[in-house]
């Protein structure tokens, strides 16, 4: 003790002090403490499973919208800070909310992909009056009976997905009188994917002669290419989700079956997993790097420049999300979830990167904007991945109503 | 008709199962002789993948799909040395957190290095297609596979049974310590084993990557199933792992047959009843160094 110099020592009043001072900031109310350092985001994003290798590209997403934002100066004066987290499951995903709320005092929950998370996520977020904005999974029951106050959706859902590959199929013959199989995902998704297809085979005299369910983790699809041959269909429609579409694309093409294959969901790195020859037909898509505007090519040249390949719809997605956020907290001037949800609820519009602003339903908080197909090109003709799909025209055409595309309310069963 | 439908299942899962193979046989092998519960096999699987997608362009298929596993295989040495090594005298349990580990390792490593995205590799198209023999059809390429595992099963099983070498392997699964007594280090020949099991394993890898996405957590989906081909197949039996592998791929293919939703389930319900009728595996034998 003797060796110790005095002034290494805390003094007693210090210890108090500092002690009185962090007890007083811990009793603040959370708003008031963090109203003084940066806007805390908590980004939840499957970085693992059958789903991870998308969420890869929405944290890189997300990352670079903060970070522009900040370059910029910031959200009403602060930083944002974004803290993105591995959402694994349904099970964690709401662990990790609940958490990123009461813990961590995030002051926005943003991001998912699959819908059986979202769902959970979702319910964490109304229970705590938290606006969740949930930028990837596309399952209508997450826009239907499962909508909340506090949950806004970004993704084109499962229906519009069918809607406007429908309506390609039905210009090239497709459909009336066709017989379709499909594999279905065995999850909420896939459930209502499903849904959708068969309300349109119905309304436009296709047969569905066989749907398969496949589990979320199955790598090897031989035992379901055995049963397509077997029903001996027109078309093979997949409503598959994650790894499944390339893992089946590859395996299908190994067989060389004859029935030409279409889509009802289709993500871009499910193609540049696949590769060309092996993915086939028409598919949706929410939005494609090669769009032809110019703020979304420009989007695409600054992704490419600060990560070095190119972007994902996923990464797009998260990037515009969390664009919008910002948006509706400047035009708010405020982080108040109350305010900010009225605000995205109010019918404002928000440049998407697309040829047309996007803006929220009120009465489902869905994200209503333009849809696209893609079409994969003769594998002769693609000399690099990136060329793999050619883009369609924007659907609904330029002089229709963005919504004709999206479930009615009376097809929703939302009620806010 | 259905009855066709119903064996051409069959014929698929038995083709299934001999690439199951691939990853158990080796799982087995470290298992048996060092007593290693490898949860890193898959890793190994995943590397052969990934280094077969790498030299592709440079050495076509055929080159890419012997130099992968080589290169894998040589990686084993450094594992069984400088790791495995120090846990053959210890608790089972710590080698299988080890091991747990180096897993999580080598899936990051993967991701550092080759990005979290998927690799592309497809199939040369003079493999893709399908062959029909009577009523039945194959995938070429499976077809290919088959071939491939069943000349590695008969060119190892000859290793075991009839070289001095498989006689030590041998006897090591059974009295490690009367092969001590006679003056046999088991040492050299756990490298050897180990180097065998991991370039299996990457093999397996390579020869699925052009039908399955290459991804950094590929491996988690094969390891599963290759250790319930090891319990259902029985420690320390060859013979048991190869029913095991072929019975599991075909048990999959008739569940789906009949209720597809069943289809990744059965193969643990296929475990639970062997370990309940038979809790040493189908022709596993008693191995004295685990009756303690």
């Amino acid at each position: 003790m003797s060796k110790l110099d005095k002034s290494n020592l805390i003094s007693r009043r210090t210890v108090l002090g500092t002690a009185a001072a962090g007890a007083a900031t811990l009793a603040m109310p959370g708003y008031l403490r963090a109203q003084s350092g940066p806007i805390q985001i908590g980004h939840l994003t499957p970085l693992t499973g059958f789903l991870g290798v998308m969420g890869e590209w929405a944290s890189l997403g997300v990352q670079l919208a903060a970070e522009e934002i900040n370059a910029a100066g910031g959200v009403l004066g602060r930083q944002v800070d974004v803290q993105t987290e591995d959402s694994i499951n349904p099970e964690n995903a709401a662990t990790k909310a609940q958490r990123m709320i009461e813990r961590d005092n995030k002051d926005v929950i943003l991001g998912e992909i699959s819908s059986a998370s979202t769902l959970a996520i979702g319910q964490v977020a109304e229970r705590n009056k938290k606006l969740f904005i949930a930028t990837g999974p596309r399952s209508d029951v997450l826009r239907g009976e499962s909508c909340n106050r506090y949950m806004f959706c970004t993704d084109i859902p499962n229906t519009v997905n069918v809607n406007v590959v429908g309506e390609s199929l039905k210009r090239d013959n497709m459909v009336d009188g066709r017989k379709f199989f499909t594999l279905t995902a065995d999850y909420v998704f896939g459930h209502d994917l499903l849904e959708a297809a068969e309300r349109f085979f119905e309304a436009n005299n296709a047969e569905l002669v066989g749907n398969e369910l496949i589990a979320t983790d199955l790598t090897d699809f031989s035992p379901f290419i055995l049963k397509i041959r077997q029903a001996q269909p027109d078309v093979v429609c997949l409503n598959l989700a994650g790894n499944q579409v390339p893992n089946f694309a590859k395996q299908y093409a190994e067989f060389g079956l004859p029935f030409p294959t279409v889509g009802f969901g289709f993500n871009t790195v499910d193609g540049w997993a696949a590769g060309p020859g092996n993915i086939t037909g028409t598919w949706p898509a929410v939005w494609y790097h090669t769009l032809d505007v110019p703020a979304s090519l420009e989007f695409v040249e600054r992704f490419r420049a600060k990560f070095g390949k190119t972007p994902e719809n996923h990464a797009w997605i998260d990037y515009i999300a969390m664009k919008i956020l910002a948006k509706a907290m400047e035009e708010t001037q405020s982080v108040d979830n109350e305010e900010l949800v009225d605000y995205l609820a109010s019918g404002a519009e928000f440049d998407i990167l697309k040829n047309r602003k996007a803006y929220f339903r009120d009465w489902d908080h869905q994200l209503i904007q333009e849809a696209y197909t893609v079409t994969a090109r003769d594998p002769d003709e693609v000399s690099d991945v990136l060329e793999l799909m050619e883009l369609g025209q924007a659907v609904p055409g330029p002089d229709q109503d963005l919504t004709l595309i999206y479930p009615t309310r009376e097809q929703s069963g939302c009620s806010l | 008709m259905q009855i066709v439908f119903f064996f051409e299942q069959v014929v698929n899962g038995l083709v299934l199962g001999g690439y199951y193979l691939l990853i158990a046989l080796g799982l087995s092998l470290i298992f048996s002789v060092g007593g290693i519960v490898n949860l890193s096999h898959g890793a190994f699987y995943a590397l052969g993948a990934y280094l077969f997608v790498e030299m592709l362009p440079t050495f076509g298929f055929a080159g890419a799909a012997v130099i992968s596993p080589v290169l894998v295989a040589c990686l084993g040495i450094l594992f069984e040395r400088l790791i495995l090594r120090r846990f053959y005298d210890e608790d089972p349990i710590l080698s299988l957190l080890v091991t747990f580990g180096l897993a999580l390792v080598a899936e990051q490593s993967i991701r550092i290095i080759w990005g979290g995205a998927p690799l592309l590799a497809s199939l040369p198209p003079d493999l893709k297609g399908s062959v029909i023999i009577g009523d039945f059809l194959f995938s070429r390429y499976r077809l290919l596979m088959l071939g491939v595992v069943a000349l590695i099963l008969l060119a190892l099983w000859l290793i075991l049974q009839r070289t001095s070498f498989g006689r030590v392997v041998r006897a090591g699964i059974q009295k490690p310590d009367m092969v001590a007594a006679l003056g046999i280090r088991l040492q050299p020949y756990m490298t050897a084993i180990v180097m065998l099991g991991v370039g299996l394993a990457a093999l397996g890898g390579a020869l699925f990557a052009p039908i399955t996405i290459v991804h950094p957590a590929m491996g988690d989906e094969i390891i599963t199933v290759a250790f319930v081909v090891v319990i259902i197949g029985g420690l320390g039996s060859f013979w048991g792992v190869v029913a095991a592998a072929l019975l599991v791929g075909v048990v999959r293919g008739v569940t789906i047959h009949f209720y597809p939703a069943a289809g990744e389930a059965s193969m643990y319900v296929l475990m639970f009843l062997v370990l309940l009728l038979r809790p040493r595996g189908l022709l596993g034998e008693p191995i004295e160094k685990f009756e303690k």
